[in-house]
């Protein structure tokens, strides 16, 4: 099968606009005649179903949640990018676009880039028009912060809960769809599979998630907002209800899985404390504005500290390494993401790690209390310090954070073309679910503002014109592929449900997240990677023998609900570890120990792997095809990532 | 790394809506302080699983205070004896060795309880959906900056809009009543000027839902504010009552 | 109408008719209040029964004390309703519920301390302004000199099948101002002359106070009355004036008939 991304012809620039006036449209009569499921309610979710329901669409969301606003999108922190140029920094869609596009280390289509780029001032206004509290200043107008990989000021926030003040706009949009009747909401309704029917997806199986019911759904289209699979890590700062589940299904029925291994470690996250932990705590990228990352400058230092010999205080400012900003002087604090993660990781693997366990690094805030005061960095960041301080019982006021990667976002997803749809026509993938925007590594504020980019603006143009195309005929939920796809939903509970070992699910995953953890993590090296993908595949088996699955499929039933999620992590992590395998270069955020410069820095391989890695799913058991869609940069000089 | 914490813990176990249920006792040995309160409870699960017993179900997902489905009534108060914290941000270290834990559901008629220490909180969605938005449509809208608000405004919509959905409001009045969670959501819209246009149709509508769901009536105890995760003060609530009082004697408003 | 028997029958609706008859109970606690200090003249009781005659007669007060009962009766039954509605908001209680952990206890306590209250008013009604309007009370005489108005020659008037006639003149003759009048303060000094009686007073004024010290404050919470400038100021006048001056000297008037008659 040809990949095709349908990118449109002409310059980069007028591409979006010229795509939409080329694209059918649905005639607003018709339009009540299309039902629409969207799976997950997150800000792709919510907010396409939202703007769909507007247009006059019947849309049914479904989330597993108890209600659709508790959605992940809730937790991120820091803020969403925009092109507004407010501060007259020199900021641009231009620039956004090739900021985005560097910081992915040109692994990301230049169309979708820069159409993100365009949309981005559209998501402010609508946000702020719904009621959004973003953060002002005095004279009423909106702040602006800065974020990691760009140099101008063009991050939106509302203090330090952007998500979810974003997420409660677009829930609220939703709700007046669902108070008008233009909405059906599922929650607790977990999505098990894609109904296709003659090669196109018309439905859905869901189990209903208190009374074990599954159901079927029919549509016209079906949209994939179901965030990450971060979680593939057991641990990360996803939420422990995060899965891969929907966007595997979708991939087992012929969607293909773009890009798996490329896995985002965000730098800043609260350091594990034991192998109790069930998940990890992020802390906001907005802190490296005026947190500075520092390790001790010997490992014989570091050592003194970590038996507590000599108290950080006692450390004199020659004995500290300020790295980032010694080896960054241009973007110091603020490089992207995979830049800050990789050099945490090295600090702590030359011995100079801090805190119990040795796996952390300082983020210290002492300079910008003297220079701002206690006050002015309570009134920035708060509730950050606050989440710190609950967590770790220490006072990040008077001692530095101590801080250490952790896995945050998943570039790759659902393999999608311009207008979202994956290689199953009517399927759409969108949000974190899909791949298509961020490349090898997302900077930061960039995953609200590509969730709800997808859901405002984009799909709301695209999905008309395959629904204009299949024409308003009611789908036929009585077709056969519906009452197989339900059957094989329910064999699957049953296999799950027969399992009476001795190992539980979580054990399971919490072996498969080391495995993925210590040889698909921040640096993969082929040995490793091979050496995973066998460990992966006999855990796999095991699982299928040993792995306890209680209760039934007719109740409230967690084991159940678990043990389904982690047999598809299962299934993903070998695609993942293949993936790995086969980009023998390093990118973003996708280290290959064998690829790198020698200051030890990713070094891409453009001649021989400018391209998306789109896998095919061939059946159990048997390896994925690998397809490639080549990256064709017209518009950006492809160069070794700098940020020095 | 386990830690050297026993507690017993006293929880409400109940198999469905329809079942009566009651307080079951387990014993949570090797603790760490560390760990979190959720955490305490896989540990706990997960030895549960281990002996074929079905495990103690509990509404969680982000773990990092912010999505509000954590919900336990813990020693007589919801999320526990720490303020402004959620369930899942409270550590053990908070309590000590050999301690009791009674652990509950939120008790409210408007949350029948499904499973154990889950609850249905439909009726917060519902409260909403009745009117907590600003009818504008995706496109069309002006310029973000086009309105200035001022800050302190800006800043108050905020606190109000921090509120999480959670239901420890509900679940501390002693009346069990909504009105912490309905003012915030009235507040928010009724002090940005986005909100204007439907302000006093909103706090009706509201409202009027507000007391359909079967909540109580607040008697300013204060508890809500005192165990809201999120700090959402009573001034809320007296806003709300503005609002509604205003809408009804002396605005043309109705409910649509 | 529907609109306005709709807004009263919301749960706001309810907390405002609980608001406002509160307040204006409050406001008139301090009439009350500021009559009965005329108990503790030496006078034999004349201010005190001339204010009585006063309060039971002047028209527009009349209209008042209508008022009033209504709003006793609406403040308890509102009290019911809404105190029957929250208990059917949460059907199963909690096993354990630490209540002072996140509320004082007076604000939990209302629906008690307002009972104490009902029952109190009830006996306290019974007791003087029943006894007052039905109950036979006898007449006083008092001669007040005009040149020397602390002089005052008190004579109680025999007890007759035929009422005596209220009168307050000035007898120009005699150069002095004749008043007779029901003798409450009489039925008063009696009243208090019980310690049984006067502590249940004591113990009622106390259940005055925790109520007015939550629900002053609240009462202007319901009405939405809050700003950060004035509710110091109300909490003030809640806690201090309502809270603890005014049910202090009330306290004090049956303890100082107590203490006289026992001195």
């Amino acid at each position: 099968m040809e990949l095709n991304a349908k990118i449109p012809e002409g310059p980069l620039a007028s591409k979006w606009s010229k795509h939409k006036f080329n694209l059918k449209l649905v005639n607003p009569a018709n339009k009540r005649k299309y039902t629409i499921l969207v799976v997950g309610t997150g800000l792709a979710g919510s907010s396409a179903a939202a703007s769909l329901a507007e247009l006059g669409y019947n849309v049914k969301t479904f989330c597993f949640q108890d209600s659709p606003r508790r959605a992940h999108s809730i937790a991120a922190q820091g803020g969403i990018n925009a092109a507004k140029n407010y501060r007259n920094d020199g900021d641009s869609v231009h620039r956004l676009f090739y900021d985005t596009i560097k910081g992915g280390d040109y692994r990301a289509r230049e169309a979708n880039v820069h159409r993100l780029a365009e949309v981005s001032v559209n998501i402010i206004d609508q946000c702020v028009a719904q009621g959004v509290p973003f953060a002002r200043e005095y004279g009423g107008l909106l702040d602006n912060r800065s974020f990691g990989g760009s140099q101008v000021s063009r991050t939106f926030y509302a203090r330090g809960q952007t998500g979810q003040q974003l997420l409660l706009g677009a829930y609220s949009a939703l709700n007046r769809q669902i108070n008008e009747g233009a909405v059906q909401s599922y929650t607790r309704h977990e999505m098990l599979d894609v109904v296709v029917v003659d090669g196109k997806a018309q439905g859905i199986v869901t189990r209903d998630l208190v009374t074990g019911k599954i159901e079927s759904h029919a549509g016209h289209a079906v949209l994939l907002c179901t965030g990450g699979y971060g979680n593939v890590f057991y641990l990360s700062t996803n939420a422990m209800g995060c899965n891969v589940t929907a966007a595997w299904k979708a991939h087992k029925r012929g969607a293909f899985f773009g890009n798996p291994c490329y896995t985002q470690i965000h730098p800043t996250c609260i350091p594990v404390t034991g192998d109790h932990q069930s998940k990890l705590t992020l802390m906001s990228e907005s802190l490296r504005n005026d947190g500075r990352v520092w390790a001790p400058r010997t490992p014989e230092l570091a050592q003194r500290l970590r038996k507590g010999e000599i108290k950080v205080e006692d450390l004199k400012e020659e004995d500290r390494d300020y790295f980032l900003e010694r080896k960054y002087p241009a973007f110091g604090n603020l490089v992207p993401r995979d830049v800050a993660s990789r050099n945490a990781k090295e600090a702590v693997d030359e011995g100079r790690g801090v805190g119990g366990s040795g796996i952390a690094v300082f983020l210290d805030f002492a300079d910008a209390i003297k220079r701002l005061g206690e006050d002015a960095v309570r009134a920035k960041y708060g509730n950050l310090f606050d989440m710190y301080y609950q967590i770790t019982d220490e006072n990040p006021y008077k001692h530095p954070m101590r801080i250490y990667p952790a896995v945050h976002y998943t570039m790759g997803g659902l393999w999608v073309d311009y207008n979202l749809q994956t290689t199953v026509p009517g399927l759409y993938a969108l949000g974190e679910a899909n791949f298509s925007d961020h490349g090898a590594n997302r900077l930061g504020a960039s995953a609200l503002m590509q969730g709800l980019a997808d859901g405002y603006f984009v799909i709301p143009a695209t999905v008309g014109d395959y629904l204009a195309t299949i024409g308003p005929k009611p789908v036929d939920a009585n077709h056969p592929a519906f009452a197989e796809t339900t059957k094989a939903v329910k064999e699957r509970i049953d296999k799950l449900l027969s399992l009476k070992g001795n190992k539980t699910v979580d054990e399971y995953h919490r072996e498969l997240g080391l495995i993925m953890w210590e040889y698909c993590g921040m640096a993969r090296t082929a040995e490793g990677l091979a050496k995973a993908k066998g460990l992966i595949s006999a855990l796999r088996a095991d699982f299928w023998k040993n792995a306890i699955v209680l209760g039934t499929n007719d109740e409230m039933n967690q084991s159940l609900e678990k043990a389904g999620r982690v047999a598809d992590f299962l299934e993903l992590g070998e695609l993942m570890v293949d993936d790995a395998l086969n980009r023998s270069e390093s990118c973003g955020g996708h280290f290959r120990v064998e690829s790198q410069t020698e200051e030890g820095e990713a070094l891409r391989d453009d001649e021989n792997f400018a391209y998306v890695a789109a896998w095919e799913y061939k059946g159990d058991n048997v390896a994925e095809a690998l397809h490639k869609e080549a990256l064709v940069f017209e518009n950006i000089k492809l160069a070794q990532r700098s940020y020095k | 790394m386990s830690g050297h914490m026993n507690l017993t813990l006293k929880v409400w176990r109940q198999k469905n809506e329809n079942d009566r249920g009651g307080f079951i006792t387990y014993k949570a040995t090797d603790i760490s302080p560390d760990m979190s309160f959720l955490e305490m409870l896989d540990v706990v699960n997960e030895s549960l699983v281990k002996r074929g017993e079905d495990p103690i179900y509990f509404d969680h997902d982000c773990r990092e205070g912010i999505c509000g489905m954590c919900s336990l009534y813990i020693n007589g108060r919801p999320h526990g004896p720490k303020r402004a914290i959620t369930t899942c941000q409270l550590h053990m270290r908070s309590f000590s060795d050999g301690e009791t834990i009674t652990i509950e559901p939120w008790r409210s008629a408007a949350f029948p309880v499904i499973k154990d220490l889950a609850t249905n909180r439909a009726a917060f969605e519902r409260i909403q959906q009745a009117g907590g938005f600003v009818s504008v449509g995706t496109g069309g809208v002006p310029d973000a900056n086009e309105i200035p608000i001022p800050k302190v405004i800006a800043d108050e919509a905020f606190n109000s809009a921090t509120c999480i959905g959670c239901g420890a409001c509900v679940a501390a009045c002693k009346n069990a009543s909504a009105m912490l969670f309905v003012s915030a959501k009235i507040s928010q819209l009724a002090l940005l000027p986005q909100g204007q246009q439907e302000r006093y149709q909103r706090a009706q509508a509201m409202v009027a839902q507000m007391d359909e769901e079967g909540f109580g009536n607040c008697t300013n105890t204060g508890a809500c504010e005192a165990e809201c995760p999120k700090e959402i003060s009573l001034t809320n609530i007296a806003r709300m009552n503005r609002e509604f009082f205003s809408a009804k004697f002396f605005k043309e408003e109705e409910i649509r | 109408m529907g609109n306005f028997s709709n807004t009263f029958s919301s749960s706001l609706g309810k907390k405002l008719v609980m608001s406002l008859t509160g307040l204006f109970m409050c406001s008139f606690l301090v009439v009350h209040l500021v009559g009965n200090l005329q108990l503790f003249k030496h006078d034999g009781g004349l201010a005190f029964n001339t204010y009585a005659y006063f309060m039971t007669h002047f028209p527009p007060i009349k209209v008042v004390s209508y008022l009033l009962y209504t709003s006793i009766v609406l403040h308890a039954i509102y009290a019911l309703v809404l105190t029957m509605k929250n208990k059917k908001a949460r059907p199963i209680g909690y096993a354990v519920t630490n209540g002072k952990a996140n509320s004082p206890w007076t604000s939990r306590n209302m629906g008690i301390l307002g009972t104490v209250l009902l029952v109190f008013i009830i006996i306290h009604m019974n007791t003087f302004w029943a006894k007052y309007h039905w109950g036979g009370v006898p007449y006083k005489k008092y001669v007040i000199e005009l040149q020397n108005p602390e002089h005052v020659q008190v004579t109680d008037l025999p007890i007759s099948s035929v009422e005596p006639v209220h009168t307050d003149a000035v007898d120009l003759q005699s150069g002095s101002r004749v008043v007779i009048a029901k003798d409450l303060y009489l039925i008063v000094q009696n009243a208090f002359e019980s310690p049984l009686y006067v502590a249940f007073y004591v113990l009622a004024m106390a259940a005055l106070s925790f109520h007015l010290i939550h629900g002053f404050r609240s009462a202007f919470q319901t009405l939405g009355w809050d700003h950060k400038k004035y509710i110091p100021l109300i909490r003030f006048i809640g806690v201090w004036g309502f809270g603890l001056l005014i049910p202090i000297v009330f306290a004090a008037m049956p303890l100082f008939f107590l203490f006289k008659t026992f001195s």
